[in-house]
């Protein structure tokens, strides 16, 4: 009876796992590759963007089905190592190159792209600024489509500077810098809005000031190994120092996140911001001001990170982020065309006009129409020399620990010597 | 028959195990079903979600790791040593600290003190108490974002009251010698209505007979409530600072919107620490050991306190 019984069960079981099985033949035949497309864009239009782009690619390959998932920025690099290594790991995420790109390869599973860039005689890569491409790659493999660059440069109000009888054009080192700095807050202008809360707006300055003093061959020997205590990173830190004792910033900067960093700028509370190169378009200055209308372009002007005397940077070394699309090892085959098309001329030109972004793609900065964005990569289109942020570049940790300092320099709460000691101790421990 | 009936009977009176056998295995015989159905969920469960996790974080704590691939680089205590010679890991020491102190020197007493008002029965007093209890309900998240902006010194409330009195307005949560103050004000502001719920719980199972004799006796206001009524509270008062300190340990959600724990890493406490450093930095081997030495503290403190102050309760 009960053997019966069991066999009976066992019947109904096998018909029902061929049932299964024949319902999953079915649905494969009509099977939809999915690409899971994790983003940090909170902003719904620039996200709209992506999903025009996403609709176009689906309307013209109808197996392919594209999902958006969003997390927050912190969350997402939180959350990300464990994702990352679970089942539910995303097709595509975002990055920002660096130490952080090379942590993911050595995990194996996000996947080298190479070989798709350089299908059909390198159809892809050519499309591409090399550099880019160079930026985003790990011992001479590509993992992530390049997909924006970005430059940071000093932006200032015209009319403060006026004020205070300060010409922006005379500034080419950081000593003029310095004097203008004292000008202004002797007209009873506060100089800078800086972002201290946020610890990596501050970033900007020691890392511009290193790569000034110890030029690309000091920067990139000190990132081989040599590590951050040579005399040009205890010079640049004596550079931040100065500028700090002239307690440059808004009342409270130590406490300001980037968003209010960028509204005492936009509001014309502060004369001078070291930021993006979207920082003028009139989209981020409505983003970012109190009053919703920010400061009109004409009246925003934008200048290279001065010269230190007997650096041996060059203007022209650039210092800014690289952004790209890394694909998953669980990722549907159909991603790297589908990360192709994104980066393709037309996109990238829609993006660059739609989403102020700087595009990677050859040619794509036809879609960049804004006239100071435009200005930031004539700059960058000269470039010697793309630092991307030290925060990414030197991994998360040696990275958190350069924005502490600096923010500890400018502050006058930790010496050159012992901010330098910090780094190089995190550094050590990574090598 | 009491101590048939409860589970320790068995080991606590030996000597009357055999004259219990019998009717101690007719019972077990009644329990077994209940053990072997009830148990394994909660023991599975419990195994899986607290006892591995914690296992594999005092496991990793020897490894220097990122989270990524599996940890493999052994390096002993060397991420207990870094963690001791962290100033922002000495800065959270002494504000979790600062946080236990504050609970029982201000805000145990004025909850209690809140407490016996909205208990008396005069008009209102049902109103207080629930306008006392508001901030308790609001979450973390929410009283950090909203204390932001009230310490704001450029359009915040404080800075509008400063310049009400031709002061400059100060910007308390970007120095780090006051920093810290604006955010206990915060943690008051916040959790005694808590603390004040459990004292109004206490105060009414008091027994109002004792209260009368007292009356009775020609004892004042305050002698009652020294005498009697605090006494009387005991249990309540040490389970109010037992919540206090724990929840000292847990401070997160708050600080994070409002100071994200700085300037300087001045308002870290041990949980914002282990996640500005741990978490953040990718640093997954170092932020285990900061989560071993907090369950460290965690236990210590709340088995000890358990031992001593609340023995009887």
């Amino acid at each position: 009876m009960k053997l019966h019984f069991g066999r009976a069960t066992r019947r109904s079981f096998m018909v029902a796992l061929g049932a299964i099985a024949l319902t999953a033949g079915v649905t494969a035949a009509y099977a939809e590759s999915t690409i899971k497309w994790m983003h940090l864009e909170a902003n719904p239009d620039r996200l709209k963007t992506w999903q025009d782009i996403a609709a176009a690619y689906e309307a013209s390959h109808p197996d392919v089905k594209i999902e958006f998932q969003f997390l927050e920025n912190e969350a997402f690099k939180a959350k990300l190592p464990t994702l990352l290594q679970s089942n539910d790991a995303p097709s595509i995420f975002y990055t920002w190159g660096g130490g952080v790109l090379k942590a993911q390869t050595e995990t194996g599973k996000i996947r080298d792209i190479t070989a798709a860039m350089d299908a059909d005689g390198g159809a892809w890569r050519n499309t591409i600024s090399p550099a880019a491409v160079d930026g985003l790659s790990v011992d001479g493999k590509v993992y992530a489509a390049p997909t924006q660059s970005g430059l940071v440069s000093f932006f200032y109000n015209k009319a403060l500077f006026e004020k205070a009888g300060v010409d922006a054009t005379t500034i080419k080192t950081w000593a003029d810098f310095l004097a203008a700095v004292t000008k202004i807050k002797a007209a009873g202008i506060t100089p800078i809005a800086g972002g201290g809360g946020d610890k990596w707006p501050l970033h900007f300055y020691w890392s511009y000031l290193a790569m000034r003093e110890a030029g690309k061959a000091g920067f990139d020997a000190a990132k081989g190994g040599e590590g951050f205590q040579g005399e040009a990173f205890v010079k640049a830190s004596q550079d931040l120092a100065d500028l700090g004792k002239l307690e440059p910033f808004q009342d409270g900067y130590l406490g300001a996140n980037w968003n209010d960093t960028q509204a005492v700028f936009g509001d014309g509370r502060a004369a001078i911001l070291l930021a993006f190169e979207n920082t003028a378009t009139p989209q981020n200055q409505a983003n970012v001001a109190t009053d919703g209308k920010g400061q009109p372009p004409e009246n925003l002007g934008r200048f290279a990170f001065p010269l230190v005397d007997g650096g041996a940077g060059v203007i022209t070394d650039d210092f800014g982020g690289l952004n790209g699309w890394v694909v998953t090892t669980n990722a549907p085959p159909e991603t790297e065309d589908f990360l192709k098309f994104l980066t393709s001329e037309a996109n990238e030109a829609t993006m660059a006009e739609k989403n102020n972004i700087l595009p990677t793609t050859l040619g794509a900065d036809s879609g960049v129409k804004d006239p100071s964005m435009a200005d930031s990569a004539g700059q960058m289109a000269k470039a010697t020399w793309h630092q991307n942020y030290l925060d990414q570049d030197l991994g998360p940790n040696v990275g958190r620990v350069v924005n502490d300092m600096s923010v500890g320099i400018v502050s006058g709460e930790v010496t050159p010597e012992d901010a330098l000691q910090q780094i190089q101790d995190a550094f050590s421990l990574e090598q | 028959m009491s101590q048939i009936t409860t589970a320790s009977g068995v080991s606590a009176r030996p000597t009357s195990f055999l004259g219990l056998t019998t009717r101690r295995r007719a019972q077990m015989r009644g329990k077994w079903p209940v053990l072997v159905l009830f148990l394994p969920p909660a023991l599975l469960l419990f195994t899986v979600f607290v006892i591995l996790p914690m296992g594999e974080a005092a496991w990793y704590s020897f490894f220097n790791w990122n989270g990524y691939g599996l940890p493999e680089q052994w390096i002993g205590w060397k991420n207990y040593e870094l963690v001791f010679k962290q100033s922002a890991f000495r800065n959270a020491l002494v504000n979790n600290g600062l946080i236990i102190l504050i609970s029982i020197c201000i805000q145990v007493p004025l909850a209690m003190w809140l407490a016996t008002m909205v208990t008396k029965s005069i008009k209102g007093a049902t109103f207080f108490r629930l306008i006392f209890f508001l901030p308790y309900v609001l979450a973390d998240v929410a009283a950090g974002l909203i204390w932001r902006f009230v310490y704001d010194g450029e359009f915040g409330l404080v800075a509008n009251i400063a310049r009400t009195f031709g002061q400059t307005p100060p910007f308390w949560l970007a120095d780090k010698q006051v920093a810290f103050y604006a955010v206990l004000a915060v943690i008051v502001w916040k959790y005694f209505g808590f603390h004040m719920m459990l004292f109004i719980a206490g105060l009414q199972s008091l027994d109002k007979s004792v209260l009368e004799a007292a009356d009775i006796d020609g004892a004042t206001g305050w002698q009652k409530f020294y005498r009697v009524t605090l006494p009387l509270l005991g249990s309540t008062v040490r389970l109010s600072i037992f919540f206090a300190v724990v929840g000292s340990l847990q401070l997160f959600d708050m600080i994070m919107p409002l100071t994200g724990g700085g300037p300087s890493n001045s308002t870290q406490t041990l949980v914002t620490f282990l996640f500005s450093f741990g978490v953040m930095r990718m640093q997954v081997g170092f932020g285990s050991a900061v989560g071993v030495i907090l369950f460290i503290i965690c236990v210590t403190l709340a088995f000890s306190y358990k031992r001593v102050f609340m023995k009887n309760d």
